[in-house]
């Protein structure tokens, strides 16, 4: 029997995971997906938000606050990027002004640092400002991360401490008897005192299995950005409009390892696996940037990419025990700042919301920390050379826009949690993310990749079980 | 810290034409460095024939003519270090490298060629609409996966874009077995050289559909149809012109960008229009004693002009080691009316030698014209062409006396009849 069960190993979820091993508790961690953070955690702006934005008296507000105040330390003890690169509220005129003034009172209350510049100020900084802007409300405090590596850590110190991770495991049903539920998947089921719903974009269909009147429904919100060559310096800082009803607005992102990220557009959409690009979302990106922003780089466009915010009928983060079932936690509607508020989310459900559920002893053999993987361009090159030495693959360089080494991308794979597609290593160790995306190394990683895992090359794929990239032969 | 009076980086065509040049012109210490485990550059992907007509007369494939090249440079003995790549370029003419065997070193030189090659665009810079399933390759990495590793990936396939190297996998993947269903080209005409519209679709029966791009692909773990349609003279597509393929396959063959991560860290000046360093009648970049050459310099339309390219700037550097520096009496080269680039970029009237070499070319496909070299109002030279096109490269060559006391910028220009 398992204390907890969670359906989903995104950002939440995996955050969730790693808070609840250091506790003497059996933990599943489930998702579809044949890789951990593959879904909103994989695609979104990547910001830790200050927690400005949301309203007054909401769970956003509450968990984006606590979740911000927390995220540096996590980073540190995880061995993640975290680059406080700071953000810049662009304001055009007069009535946008006026809204800067609300949301700088809420920074006051809610002890968050800020600044005023006039627009000239902010265009010294930031010269690719356009001269629309009269006023800027700057968090200086504001961070950058790489999302999915921050998930990946989590469930590492999870799984190291013991937590079970399925991948692959679509849940097809759940049943409840008296003091338990199961949670059917199609390999293998999970009795379970405790089922934790972090399963994103999917969240209501996994509740609909237990409720027959589910107090929401999901309602995906597509965003679509592009990334540009890292050669290009564009922003220091993230860049914002004034935001609106319909979200944040059309940004510049400076990102950890200095790309920057354009968009989002914000498009309510029918398939929670719609997650293509479209000409009218990057037409609208391109056209919106233009509102505060000049010279943008679009033509040093190396990549196009579209993720779905898990937004619902909810305006606000739904972080309840199910009225209909007990035990039965949903951590959904977890759109912008769900990101930034994961650790906010995950001390709430541990503290609030299961400590009369379970029996929290602690396990003191837990290691909440994890130690950064070796990267060797990070390093001196008299550390270099040690490392070469030690092991020569680490001299062996796969990827050339990003100088990631053979040694680098086999640790990866043996790692725990170990990259087990050619996205896998992508997102663990970035080769295929630079300026020829994979052009040149991608088939050097697949060999890699079949070497270690002892399969075919036929058999190697790029992200999902059936996504294989080779389909014969040819001798 | 060890310091040679040469070293290439890069040992695809132009590395070894540079190096060979280098050797030739009196210069002892020549140093190649190379990030494959093989000298040869992409020309070991590329084992159709076609390669070595203007430079040896004859019909060889990729790896043999790269290997005339290696064999020649090792006979004069250039020292190589495969497997090795280097991380970084330094304006005081600094390298560090890496490799498995000496680690992270730091060498010096006199001169330096880079040799770097070119990259495929990609996806992201074409925005091509839908899901990120597998089957999407750029023609090259496609090429790479065949010929290299020996695996085919797909079988049912269709191609964005007339560059060469879809064409010429177009007919690859037919000869291995697999069905090509199209080639879908933006323009107007085709990006590909003649001979290869003419040996690697006609011969296949494969058809071209120009003016066209794709709009969209479906698939959620591997690629299941593309939908292509007519643009308009915008670019757009063209609603209800909207075709679709049923494929597991899109190759991409939408332009080669030059390599410049070395040159753009150490501060080389770039030109917008090559999206290589701009150089001078030596082949020198805007820093002193740092040459480029080859596609990392102008993407080529051959291998041979790539490689003979290399030995130009290997002569400039072997001048440039014996007689130091040659930068006075500066103008710059333009590109005019009907012309995409120039290359070189600027000329030291001063110290000109004997011969310059030209490349430039034309934006659109251009009937009977006029190719005029002018300097102000005076035309130097004027030379009467049948027809031009985008996809051929096109060169002028002067004598350096025709070049004496340049004052204002040497414009080329290409004008209709």
């Amino acid at each position: 029997m398992y204390d907890v069960v969670i359906i989903g190993a995104g950002i939440t979820g995996t955050m969730l995971a790693r808070d609840l091993s250091q506790y003497n508790l059996k933990v599943a961690l489930l998702d579809k997906e044949n890789d951990i953070a593959d879904g909103a955690t994989m695609a979104n702006s990547a910001i830790v938000h200050t927690g400005y934005d949301p309203e007054d008296n909401t769970m956003k507000a509450k968990m984006n606050v606590r979740g911000a105040q927390m995220y540096e330390q996590i980073c540190r003890d995880l061995g993640c990027k975290y680059r406080v690169v700071g953000a810049y509220i662009a304001a055009c005129g007069g009535e946008e002004e006026a809204h800067l003034d609300v949301l700088a009172d809420r920074a006051q209350r809610r002890g968050i640092k800020y600044e005023w510049l006039t627009g000239d100020e902010a265009r010294k900084a930031e010269p690719n400002l356009n001269g629309q802007v009269t006023k800027v409300l700057s968090f200086p405090t504001t961070a950058v991360i790489y999302p999915w590596e921050v998930a990946i850590a989590c469930a590492q110190v999870a799984v190291k401490n013991g937590t079970e991770l399925y991948l692959d495991s679509p849940v097809t049903s759940i049943d409840r008897n008296e003091d338990a539920y199961i949670v059917h998947t199609e390999k293998q089921d999970f009795q379970t005192k405790v089922v934790i719903n972090a399963a994103g974009v999917c969240a209501d269909q996994i509740y609909k299995m237990v409720s027959d009147a589910p107090n929401f429904t999901m309602k995906p919100r597509k965003g679509e950005y592009f990334v540009i060559d890292n050669a290009v310096h564009y922003v220091d800082h993230i860049i914002f409009p004034v935001p609106s009803a319909k979200g944040k607005g059309v940004l510049a992102v400076p990102t950890v390892y200095r790309n920057t990220l354009l968009g989002p557009n914000s498009d309510y959409v029918a398939s929670t696996t719609d997650t293509g690009s479209t000409f009218q979302g990057l037409d609208y990106v391109r056209d919106n940037i233009s509102k505060i922003m000049k010279n943008a780089p679009l033509n040093r466009s190396i990549r196009n990419f579209a993720g779905l915010r898990p937004s619902s009928s909810s305006s606000d983060f739904i972080i309840e025990e199910a009225k209909d079932a007990k035990n039965f936690i949903n951590i959904a509607s977890i759109e912008s700042p769900g990101l930034a508020s994961a650790p906010g989310i995950a001390e709430y459900v541990i503290h609030d919301l299961l400590k009369d559920k379970l029996s929290f002893e602690e396990n003191p053999d837990a290691v909440m920390t994890r130690q950064r993987p070796l990267v060797m361009a990070e390093l001196t090159p008299e550390e270099r050379a040690q490392k070469i030495k030690e092991n020569p693959q680490y001299g062996r360089i796969i990827c050339r826009c990003e100088q990631i080494s053979e040694g680098e991308i086999v640790d990866c794979i043996h790692a725990v949690c170990g990259a087990r597609s050619v996205k896998g290593v992508k997102k663990r160790v970035r080769p295929g993310m630079g300026r020829c995306q994979g052009g040149f190394c991608e088939p050097r990683v697949l060999t890699i990749l079949a070497r270690e895992l002892k399969e075919s090359p036929l058999d190697v794929v790029l992200d999902s079980e059936k996504s294989k990239i080779l389909t014969k032969e040819n001798r | 810290m060890k310091h040679y009076q040469a070293v290439v980086i890069g040992a695809g065509c132009a590395g070894l034409g540079a190096a060979v040049a280098l050797k030739q012109n009196g210069i002892q210490e020549v140093l190649i460095l190379e990030k494959d485990e093989e000298a040869g550059g992409i020309l070991n992907q590329c084992i159709h024939n076609g390669f070595g007509l203007t430079t040896f007369k004859e019909q060889l494939s990729g790896p043999a003519f790269a290997e005339r090249f290696e064999d020649q440079a090792e006979q004069l003995g250039v020292e190589f270090k495969t497997g090795t790549m280097v991380t970084k370029l330094n304006p005081d003419k600094t390298i560090e490298y890496v490799n498995p065997k000496e680690g992270y070193t730091t060498i010096s030189a006199d001169a330096i060629i880079l040799a770097v090659g070119c990259y495929e665009r990609s996806r992201g810079a074409v925005e091509i609409p839908g899901e990120r399933p597998a089957g999407i390759y750029t023609a090259g990495q496609a090429q790479r996966y065949l010929n290299i590793d020996g695996y085919l990936v797909g079988k049912r396939v269709f191609i964005l874009g007339s560059g060469d190297i879809g064409l010429i996998m177009a007919r690859r993947m037919t000869l291995e077995g697999a069905k090509v269903l199209g080639v879908a080209e933006l323009m107007p005409y085709s990006n590909g050289l003649p001979r290869n519209m003419k040996q690697c679709l006609e011969d296949f029966n494969i058809p071209l559909y120009l003016s066209h791009t794709v709009t969209h692909v479906y698939g959620h773990d591997r690629l299941e149809r593309v939908e292509i349609a007519e643009v308009g003279p915008d670019r757009k597509p063209i609603a209800g012109t909207e075709k679709s393929f049923d494929v597991d396959t899109l190759l991409l063959s939408v332009g080669l960008i030059p390599e410049n991560h070395l040159g753009d860290d150490c501060g080389i000046e770039m030109d917008p229009h090559t999206k290589g360093p701009v150089v001078d009648e030596n082949y020198m970049t805007s820093i002193e004693g740092v040459f480029a050459a080859g596609n990392g310099l102008n993407v080529h339309d051959l291998a041979d002009y790539a490689a003979h390219q290399g030995g130009k700037a290997g002569e400039g550097a072997a001048r440039y080691i014996k007689n130091g520096k040659m930068k006075e009496g500066t103008v710059r080269t333009v590109a005019g009316e009907n012309v995409g680039y120039v290359v070189p970029g600027v000329l030291h009237t001063a110290s000109l030698p004997p011969v310059i070499e030209f490349y430039f070319r034309v934006r659109k496909p251009l009937k009977a014209s006029d190719v005029i070299v002018r300097s102000g109002e005076k035309v130097i030279r004027t030379i009467a062409k049948d027809h031009l096109i985008p996809s051929e490269m096109e060169n002028v060559i002067l004598a350096g006396k025709q070049l004496d006391g340049l004052q204002e910028d040497l414009v080329i220009e290409v004008k209709e009849k």
